[in-house]
């Protein structure tokens, strides 16, 4: 209390002032008085401070949103919005006669992730219904670290694992020229967005009250039983955030699936080399020059318009989940 | 003879014999899946970067004459966006969640900043490295630099600060503020002697996490910050030199110098080398973040077994 009021007395003086102050009689009141000035004037600026810190986080997404649409706008409007969104050939760099459409890239980018939900989802979910039930809490807990550990491991690395083992073995099994293709990128995603699966499922599980787990055990279900045809139902909206969350991450990825997808821009089939709307952006930003870049730019506002969407089902989701709670 | 009585011990139907067998099979399966991929995946890296991995190569400048390889200035930008990023981002996101727990009144306000923060949040790297390009390098001037790429993180990682000082700041018992404004003292008073020195952990915390998410990220670095292996020039002979050098610093950071090696160069034993690096730093972040994790919970329970009672 006391170093507040000598660290600040001096500077809050001359604030003091034009705060307006009636000094009631007597020495002692008016030294309370001016204090109090001092602290209110502090009071308000800060306030304003917080204030404003609370706003930057609106401010980014603006910044955000008004540039991709500016930025964006421009070679949809030369190109086309159908003929962007609909011609299947990307060929942006050809000089008599580019093309740009990123209808692959879009069928890419959802066939990826639809693929990636597909192989990831069950697995997540199982492996939640394991931790939370089933493991003994020692071995859970050890899992737990690993799966944690793996959501830290930058996605280069996956990138670079797939690259080497999965992309060459891709490459014997199924006798191809190149194992760089959609399947690679589908099990890289599936394995990055394991440990969010795995974590928000398992919340979701553990926060299923124990008397419903009672109930049906005390019914006669098996514990199998109780924890999928029980637990598993009573969970699940926090399960459908986990995989609506899981969706965000395999539709947003780029880094690691540019390193096993092959990047050809394919209309999207497991075997062949295909380009992702994430891809296109990370790998051609590089070289492109005008009409190119903007279209990148336009793709970026394609994927943004995605993952609005995606953000709007994941809050309603959690809307829900909280007031089921 | 049995078969009037209905007996508890009565063995279940085939049919559901067969699926809690087929149900507790796949189970266990994909436990051990999981368990074998998380082994696997350690284990390789470990296996084939430990070997490549030498102190040369940590703390030596690559160089092509004297056939060096080293990925001592990797680190460093590492670390450099680290700094720069914690010092933008720990103010504005500590500040932004104070507002939101201590001062926010208006609930629409409140609304629309936690949706701003979710949108953040939700946003892939890949985005934030087009915007970030645009504004830091291009619109506001700073070209491809290392503080560009820092203002760029910044936008990313703020929903992380503000979410976990959001949860350490809810586990202040409401006593102590209310202790503290009857004994005089005013908002901003109360939050900097009481409510922030005691939700510090969860600010670490915040702080450990953000750190893990710059040290992960490589789109964003690679369209901002450049994709050098150098050592950028940070000195410089006037003071005017030095600044120009030491904010116009470009240069390829840990994760984009592994995406360098592995997809640029096609030098697999190097790129798995810095996996290994990486590995590593995700593993001290993690324990970390675990550490500073616990004291919140702790003190969250403490509070709670007090309400209790």
């Amino acid at each position: 209390m006391n170093e507040y009021v000598t660290t600040k007395g001096e500077k809050g003086a001359v604030k003091a002032g034009k705060e307006k102050i009636v000094p009631a009689a007597g020495q002692p009141a008016e030294r309370i008085d001016s204090k109090r000035g001092v602290k209110d004037v502090m009071e308000s600026v800060m306030r304003a401070v917080f204030v404003i810190c609370g706003l930057v986080a609106v401010g980014f997404v603006l910044i955000i949103s008004v540039y991709l649409i500016i930025s964006g706008i421009p070679a949809i409007r030369e190109v086309g919005l159908w003929n962007f969104i609909s011609g299947t050939n990307w060929s942006p760099a050809n000089r008599t006669e580019p093309s740009f459409g990123i209808l692959p890239m879009i069928l890419t980018s959802i066939y990826g992730t639809a693929g990636a939900i597909v192989i990831g989802v069950p697995i997540g979910f199982l492996m939640a219904v394991y931790l939370s039930k089933v493991a003994n809490r020692k071995v859970a807990a050890v899992i737990r670290e690993v799966v944690d550990l793996l959501a830290g491991i930058p996605s280069v690395v996956y990138g670079l694992v797939g690259m080497m083992v999965l992309v060459p073995a891709i490459r014997t099994t199924f006798n191809l020229p190149a194992g760089d293709t959609l399947l690679a990128a589908i099990v890289v995603l599936a394995i990055m967005i394991l440990p969010s699966i795995i974590s928000v499922s398992e919340t979701a599980l553990n926060a299923v009250p124990r008397e419903y787990e009672e109930a049906s055990l005390a019914l006669g279900a098996t514990e199998l039983e109780t924890y999928f045809r029980v637990s598993a139902p009573a969970a699940k909206s926090g399960i459908a955030a986990a995989v609506v969350l899981g969706v965000g991450r395999a539709i947003g990825e780029a880094m690691a699936i540019l390193m096993v997808a092959g990047n050809v821009a394919n209309m999207p089939s497991l075997l062949s080399s295909v380009k992702f709307l994430t891809t296109a952006i990370a790998g051609e930003m590089g070289y492109a020059g005008d009409l190119h870049r903007q279209a990148l730019f336009s793709i970026g506002l394609v994927l943004f318009l995605f993952i609005m969407l995606i953000n709007a089902a994941l809050n309603l989701f959690l809307k829900h989940n909280k007031e089921g709670n | 003879m049995n078969e009037q009585k209905v007996s508890i011990t009565e063995p279940l139907s085939a049919n559901r014999r067969v699926w809690n067998g087929t149900m507790r099979a796949l189970l266990y399966i994909a436990a051990a899946l999981i368990c074998a991929l998380l082994v696997f995946l350690i284990g390789y890296i470990l296996y084939r970067g430990i070997p490549n991995l030498s102190w040369e190569f940590l703390s030596s400048e690559e160089s092509v004459i004297n056939d060096i390889e080293g990925i001592l200035p990797a680190i460093i930008n590492t670390l450099y966006v680290i700094v720069a990023t914690l010092i933008f981002i720990l103010p504005l996101g500590v500040g932004s969640a104070i507002y939101l727990t201590e001062y926010a009144t208006n609930k629409k306000l409140v609304s629309v900043i936690e949706f701003a923060t979710e949108t953040l949040s939700g946003m892939p790297s890949i985005i934030f490295a087009l915007v970030g390009m645009m504004v830091f390098c291009q619109a506001l001037g700073l070209g491809t630099s290392l503080i560009a790429g820092a203002f760029s993180l910044v936008m990313m990682t703020l929903p992380t600060i503000i979410r976990t000082t959001q949860e350490s700041l809810k586990t202040v018992p409401q006593s102590y503020r209310e202790g503290s404004l009857a004994l005089g003292s005013g908002k901003w008073h109360m939050i900097r002697t009481v409510v922030l020195p005691s939700s510090i952990d969860g600010i670490v915390t915040g702080c450990i996490l953000a750190v893990g998410r710059i040290v992960g990220e490589s789109a964003v670095l690679m369209f901002t910050a450049g994709m050098g292996m150098r050592m950028a020039n940070f000195g410089g002979d006037t003071i005017a030199e030095f600044f120009d050098n030491f904010f116009g610093a470009a240069g390829s950071t840990l994760t984009v110098s592994l995406y360098v090696y592995a997809k640029e160069r096609a030098d697999f034993d190097h790129a798995f080398a810095v996996a290994v690096v990486l590995l590593v730093i995700a593993l001290v972040i993690n324990l970390a973040a675990k550490l500073a994790g616990k004291k919140t919970q702790e003190k969250l329970r403490a509070g709670n077994d007090k309400n209790d009672r």
